[in-house]
């Protein structure tokens, strides 16, 4: 769910960008110095999780999963999907450069705002629940980028109406999926190690 | 085939071309190329966003990288921007009757709107064209040097660093998974069975990932890593440096001209 150069007004660019490099900033605050690597590692697996398609009708669609990464970064999720974003449009070369806030605002608000939602529910609560919790905030994240995408798009012009609305219907199945995907992941962390859910009662947070 | 040891996914470093920018200061190389596509986004007319484009066209040229990369890149339009592309000249009103292409049924194609749909297919294009000829062929680490000497905070550059450095790892690691998968004899469906084990994958994915950077802190730990990696201090710029800085910036001034100018 990328938006290309030149297609969104200059004021909308403008606010999102400040927004994401303040997050940005809280983000990289939030990472402990020696938990550099950590956060890499995650986002990198993020970025490869990202490779994954799910077959949907005709066509396909590939995995965001900011849900999970604001319920497992936290506000780092701002630097890690900067990274991936970076990554993506200025290293290998893909564009998207004057647009890089706009689209760190459109996932990584909502993983932030999903993320310190639900993160104590699931650290604290048995599987099952941290599934639906979890499953509930994958979905609602997407449900929210669908939304920054198409007010993004609606706030450039009235020609791009029906293409926000279509941005928002699209995006139905998707929120279906990486809801059941985000529950599902969730379970399996959870019962495997469930540690990397830390509760802020316990132990200091990531 | 040798094994790819390199840091990138993507082969634009195997390649033996030489690249002309290969001399220029990545600073300079990522300030000129941000700064260029700023200037040809916020272009509106035709003429000058051609001159833009011949423009990224010859950078594109002297960098050398090889084609079927680039034709790849320029075809990684999303499904639904390649929608709000085909929309455009339905969507906007014709200016008069002189602007509908077309009027068949209840819709009606203005002019207008194929020329702004034609304005952001050349502004998408001069970007990536631009990026893949300045940046693109950077080594990641030189990348995070970079960024770094242009005042990127420390944090920020370990944390891109390492984030190239496992990307690679960590694709081998879900091909490994995947793999393990088929054989028992998965099949991807559209059904509730294959998403869980999706689920069930990334899951997997990321404590495996975990505990991965539990070794890796360890380790670098060890070798007294405290938060950031010792980037030792960039060389000052060379006149070559200055000459290209100058030219690309002439290049962006010279475009946003034409675009200005009363013809």
């Amino acid at each position: 769910m990328h938006i290309a150069d030149g297609v969104v007004a200059v004021p909308v660019i403008a606010t999102t960008s400040a927004i994401a490099v303040a997050g940005l900033g809280l983000g990289l605050r939030s990472i402990d110095d020696t938990r550099v690597p950590q956060v890499a590692v995650l986002s990198a697996t993020f970025f490869v999780a990202s490779l994954v398609h799910i077959n949907l009708g005709p066509s396909s669609v590939h995995l965001i999963l900011n849900g999970l990464i604001g319920v497992l970064l936290g506000w780092a999720a701002f630097p890690a999907m900067f990274v991936g974003l970076l990554l993506q449009s200025v290293l290998f070369g893909f564009g998207g450069i004057t647009v890089l806030g706009l689209n760190l605002f459109n996932i990584a608000v909502p993983a932030v705002i999903c993320g310190v939602a639900a993160r104590e529910v699931i650290a604290t609560s048995r599987p099952a629940v941290a599934a639906a919790v979890g499953g509930v905030a994958g979905a609602a994240a997407i449900a929210m980028t669908a939304m920054c995408v198409a007010i993004a798009l609606a706030l450039s012009g009235q020609e791009f109406l029906p293409a926000a609305e279509i941005v928002v219907l699209a995006h139905m199945p998707v929120m279906a999926i990486e809801g059941l995907i985000t529950a599902a992941a969730v379970v399996l962390i959870k019962r495997v190690r469930p540690d990397m859910f830390p509760s802020r009662r316990t132990v200091a947070p990531l | 085939m040798a094994h790819n040891h390199s840091l990138l996914p993507g082969p634009l470093v195997a390649e033996e071309l030489r690249d002309l920018f290969a001399g220029i200061d990545p600073r300079v190389r990522l300030v000129a190329a941000c700064l260029f596509c700023l200037a040809c986004v916020a272009l509106g007319g035709f003429p000058a966003l051609v001159m833009g484009l011949v423009i990224a066209l010859a950078a594109l040229v002297a960098a050398r990288p090889p084609v079927r990369v680039v034709l790849r890149r320029m075809m990684a339009v999303e499904g639904f921007m390649l929608l709000i592309l085909v929309m455009l000249p339905f969507t906007v009103p014709p200016t008069g009757a002189g602007d509908v292409l077309l009027s068949w049924g209840g819709l009606t194609a203005s002019g207008s709107g194929l020329m702004q749909a034609a304005r952001i297919i050349l502004k998408t294009t001069i970007v990536v064209l631009t990026l893949t000829a300045l940046v693109a062929r950077l080594e990641p680490l030189e990348f995070g040097r970079a960024l770094a000497g242009l005042g990127c905070p420390a944090k920020l550059v370990t944390l891109l660093v390492l984030t190239v450095r496992y990307f690679d790892v960590l694709r081998r690691d879900l091909i490994r998974l995947r793999r393990s998968m088929q054989v028992r004899g998965f099949r991807a469906r559209a059904n509730w069975h294959s998403l869980r084990s999706v689920g069930y994958l990334i899951g997997m994915l990321l404590v495996r990932s975990f505990d991965r950077s539990e070794r890796i802190i360890a380790a670098m730990r060890c070798r007294g890593f405290t938060g950031a990696f010792p980037l030792d201090r960039m060389a000052p710029l060379s006149p070559q440096d200055f000459g290209f800085a100058v030219m690309a910036a002439c290049a962006a001034i010279a475009c946003l001209i034409l675009d200005h100018a009363p013809l």
